[in-house]
């Protein structure tokens, strides 16, 4: 991981903490999911709409919700870090095997 | 965040469905011709479609003392072209809406058109654009990123205009109170999004040159030496 891409992680994590501040400082801030409030938005434009179709399955609880979600992230990064891994490894070794002398000769691996 | 479940009336709801539908199938036909002439690429295309997961998944605080998530859906399209993440951005849309009853079955269509394809394609052509205009890489990438994910809560907050206009103000008016609780709040997280894009691309261009060198949309992209 070069400089260059921690320092663009910072200014990732920075805007997190900073949006997290600013959030929290402002009146009724609950963090719940903007999900919520653009519904809320339908029902002041349409007050008697009513969603006509709901979830076949819903997760039980908020804790079985943050499984899922927390299950979702993992397998992402695992994928994409395996990928990751994976690919750095072979550059590094392909590097490796392009600068070995040739006469050397390892004994043995 | 996605449309709910229900949250379109059913006629909105076909019709979204109906336009999705031939660039999902168009999104399948690319990746399934892309895994038989290029098979090398498959790892490289499950990446993308992970990144789309990881950040899919976290929803994250936001200005407005709200929280959404990122799409995570740039990558991909910058990687192997737009079409390829209707396919990918449809998996995300249908794993979130059967397990976790985020977004939903009947408004799938007009999440997938949002989210997987018109996201997608904007930041394709931004990308494309300014690196026609001689851009950096990384500024290219990051504004792709970004407004490719600042172009999908535009076209949702269009598409709920269009099925819930203003008494008073009509469409118009229902579309500035849609994007008005939207934009300020995807603003930092689609930031944010751009910034982890650009990190991506530069572990690819680092670590991954045959595979860019593969795909057509990389081929003039320069490689980044690794650190000493």
């Amino acid at each position: 991981m070069n400089r260059n891409n921690l320092g663009l992680i910072a200014v990732a994590a920075v805007l997190v903490v900073v949006s997290l501040v600013l959030g929290s400082r402002r009146e009724g801030a609950k963090f719940t999911g903007a999900d919520e409030q653009v519904m809320a938005v339908v029902t002041t434009l349409q007050p008697d709409y009513q969603p006509w179709f709901s979830p076949i399955w819903q997760p039980p609880s908020s804790e079985v919700e943050g499984l899922l979600f927390a299950l979702q992230a993992a397998f992402g990064a695992g994928v994409l870090g395996y990928y990751l891994g994976l690919r750095r490894g072979q550059s590094k070794s392909n590097s490796q095997s392009q600068s070995r002398q040739p006469d050397r000769v390892d004994a043995g691996d | 965040m996605h449309i709910a479940e229900g949250f379109l009336p059913p006629l909105h709801a076909a019709a979204w469905t109906v336009v999705a539908l031939p660039f999902v199938i168009a999104g399948a036909r690319r990746a399934n011709r892309l895994m038989q002439d290029q098979p090398q690429t498959k790892l490289l295309l499950a990446a993308s479609g992970a990144f789309a997961f990881v950040l899919s998944a976290l929803k994250l605080p936001s200005v407005t003392g709200s929280c959404s998530h990122a799409t995570g859906a740039g990558l991909g399209a910058i990687l192997f072209g737009p079409s390829v993440m209707a396919l990918l951005g449809t998996v995300v849309l249908l794993f979130q809406a059967l397990l976790l009853a985020h977004g939903g079955l009947t408004t799938l269509g007009a999440n997938v058109f949002s989210l997987a394809i018109v996201g997608p394609w904007v930041a394709y052509g931004l990308l494309r654009g300014t690196q026609r205009l001689h851009a950096p890489l990384a500024v290219s990438v990051f504004l792709a990123a970004m407004l490719g994910d600042m172009a999908t809560y535009t076209v949702t907050a269009c598409q709920l205009a269009l099925a819930f206009p203003d008494p008073a103000s009509g469409i118009a008016g229902s579309f500035i109170k849609f994007i008005s609780v939207f934009a300020p709040t995807q603003l930092p997280l689609a930031m944010i999004e751009g910034l982890l894009t650009v990190v991506i691309v530069n572990l690819l261009r680092q670590y991954s040159q045959d595979e860019l060198r593969d795909l057509q949309t990389f081929s003039r992209w320069p490689a980044v030496e690794a650190p000493s």
